[in-house]
């Protein structure tokens, strides 16, 4: 314990935990947890963000209070002592969002709420949270959350560029002049399918760059 | 031609490992193949080689295809005139006007989709596969003559890459390649494949006759009514409009009857997937309430796509069931999804895209089904005796 706490708060080990789940092992493409909001929240790239910092929130704030109850919590319900403390922040910030975004909030309607059931929380709590002190949890939790909110973020970036012509909202497309030599949106990103072959293709140029990736039977 | 044979031999040994050109081994293979039967001879074990391989079989799928080709070349010069109003065009005008109009959708299939499987099998290191050579021709067949070629290149790509090469290539493939780029272009881009104007030549681009209708009888009978339906002779022959190949089932048939008789498609889907749609029409005649329903159950196969889907759609042989039960399985449940989508789903008059592809998806699961219960069959026979 003593160790410990002589170790510096941005060790080697601790900016592991913050950039791991970015590449090598994120939570999306490599662990492939949370798929379903990102399918729902990536037509658009603002919803896309919000829905990132949500879960960070979530996630990082969750992590630590946890890892701070994690000696005291009895193993037979801690599940739900987890859930009772995800669903605490994610009421906050579906209040907070509807107080100070409202329109993003409607936009993503209930997947704010739906947080509670994304995978990837309930997955750190779990395997990282009960184990380990706050502080690394709260990268942790941070790393995980970012690691999501990036495949969201360069998914719904294709899907608006190439669905809706526009950028964060700006009319790209329109702007470049490309309908007047007949140019159309691909009415497809916008759809939910979309959205899946994007998280694959992510994945394959991912695993074409990182072989250790591949599984072999 | 012995003088080509003896130019492409002395030619190998540069494409042979370690040769000058070893990275192009691939292209030399599939010229060479395609030009010649290739003559590899076994070295053990039985040594009789059928010489149907992968490209004959193909190269008859695509002969079969010219029947369809050329009619629909001439439907497209028939429907413009009619459309604009032209009285003077001979039966060759018609045709050639069709057929320039068709030809860049052919070469923009061609290129692009070959152009793909080239760098993939280079890539690889595998050699070409044929498959694209028949897909190639399917693709323009089932596309409406207006569509843009940017557009057409966009839904060929998507259909190689992500329906065909990220599965492993030819073979390996899932879903039907050509039924993939004409349903990427039907979801990515609705207005230049659903609608009244897009079958005929040039209605696009404004013009055309006032209130004159390019509606394909599907839409007609959706929205105006089964009683404004084009004869069912009209259909037979297919001076209606529609997508460049679908048109005619008389040429249709012809190419089925080629593919028959040597025996490359499958006369057990063929044959299944009609009495399918027929007893699925039949049923909602008797049965269903709604106008829609009392569409002659015949005319569900004359109208639309339904031909052209399960003479060289549904019977390709790497997505539809590969056991002779499942295909009559397989054959039967597509004709009924196709009468189902056409009769029940508001938005999409016509059915056979979806249904092929949907069925293209349980294919492997009917086969694990029809083999198990042949293990289960034998087993008990094994136990009883």
């Amino acid at each position: 314990m003593e160790q410990n706490e002589k170790e510096p708060l941005l060790s080697a080990k601790n900016i592991k935990l913050l950039r791991n789940p970015l590449g090598q092992d994120n939570p999306i493409t490599v662990q492939v947890l949370g798929i379903c909001s990102a399918l729902a929240v990536t037509v658009k790239m603002k919803p896309a963000i919000v829905m990132t910092i949500s879960v960070m929130v979530v996630l990082a704030v969750s992590n630590v209070v946890i890892a701070a109850l994690r000696e005291k919590i009895p193993g037979r319900i801690r599940i739900i002592v987890q859930l009772v403390v995800i669903a605490t922040m994610v009421i906050i910030v579906d209040q907070f969002l509807k107080a100070f975004a409202f329109d993003v909030s409607k936009q993503l309607s209930v997947f704010v709420g739906l947080i509670i059931t994304n995978c990837i929380l309930m997955g750190r709590l779990e395997a990282f949270a009960m184990a380990n002190k706050p502080w690394p949890s709260f990268l942790d939790g941070l790393g995980n959350a970012g690691g999501y909110g990036l495949i969201l973020i360069i998914v719904s970036f294709f899907r608006e560029f190439l669905g809706s012509g526009s950028i964060m909202g700006f009319p790209v497309m329109e702007k470049l002049g490309v309908y007047n030599f007949g140019y159309e949106d691909n009415g497809m990103m916008i759809l939910p399918p979309m959205a899946l072959i994007t998280v694959g293709l992510i994945i394959w140029v991912q695993r074409s760059r990182n072989k250790s990736l591949i599984e072999t039977k | 031609m012995n003088f080509l044979l003896k130019k492409m031999k002395k030619m190998e040994p540069l494409f042979e490992k370690g040769g000058r050109l070893e990275k192009l081994r691939s292209v030399y293979d599939g010229f060479a193949t395609f030009l010649y039967v290739p003559d590899k001879v076994t070295t053990k074990g039985s040594h009789i080689r059928d010489y149907m391989d992968m490209k004959r079989t193909m190269i008859i799928v695509v002969i079969a295809l010219m029947p369809a080709l050329l009619f629909g070349s001439y439907n497209i010069g028939l429907q413009h005139t009619r459309a604009f109003g032209i009285i003077d065009w001979t039966l060759m005008n018609m045709f050639w006007f069709g057929l320039l109009k068709l030809l860049p959708l052919i070469i923009v299939s061609y290129v692009v989709g070959l152009g793909i499987e080239f760098i993939a099998a280079q890539i690889r290191g595998h050699e070409i596969n044929e498959g694209y050579l028949v897909t190639g021709m399917l693709i323009p067949l089932i596309m409406p003559i207006d569509v843009p070629l940017w557009m057409l290149a966009v839904s060929v790509a998507f259909a190689v890459i992500i329906g065909k090469e990220i599965f492993g290539g030819t073979g390996m493939n899932i879903l039907n390649p050509a039924l993939t780029a004409r349903a990427f272009l039907f979801f990515s881009y609705p207005g230049w494949m659903t609608g009244d104007k897009v079958w005929i030549e040039g209605l696009m681009n404004g013009g055309g006759i006032d209130a004159f209708s390019g509606a394909t009888p599907l839409a007609v009978a959706k929205l105006d009514g089964i009683g404004h339906l084009p004869s069912a002779m009209d259909m037979f022959i297919g001076t209606i409009p529609g997508s460049v190949g679908e048109t005619s089932v008389i040429a249709i048939l012809i190419g089925a009857l080629i593919l028959l008789v040597t025996g490359v498609g499958s006369w057990r889907i063929m044959l299944s997937m009609t009495l399918g749609a027929l007893g699925m029409g039949l049923l909602l005649n008797v049965a269903g309430t709604g106008e829609y329903t009392q569409i002659p159950a015949y005319y569900h196969l004359i109208m639309g796509g339904f031909a052209f889907g399960m003479v060289f759609m549904a019977t390709d042989p790497v997505t539809a069931a590969q056991t002779n039960t499942g295909k009559f399985i397989y054959g039967a449940l597509t004709g009924i999804m196709v009468v189902i989508i056409r009769v029940f789903n508001p938005a999409y008059p016509e059915g056979t895209m979806l249904a092929i592809l949907l069925m293209n998806v349980f294919a492997p699961l009917i086969d694990h089904y029809v083999v198990n219960a042949n293990i289960k069959r034998r087993l008990k026979r094994v136990r009883t005796a």
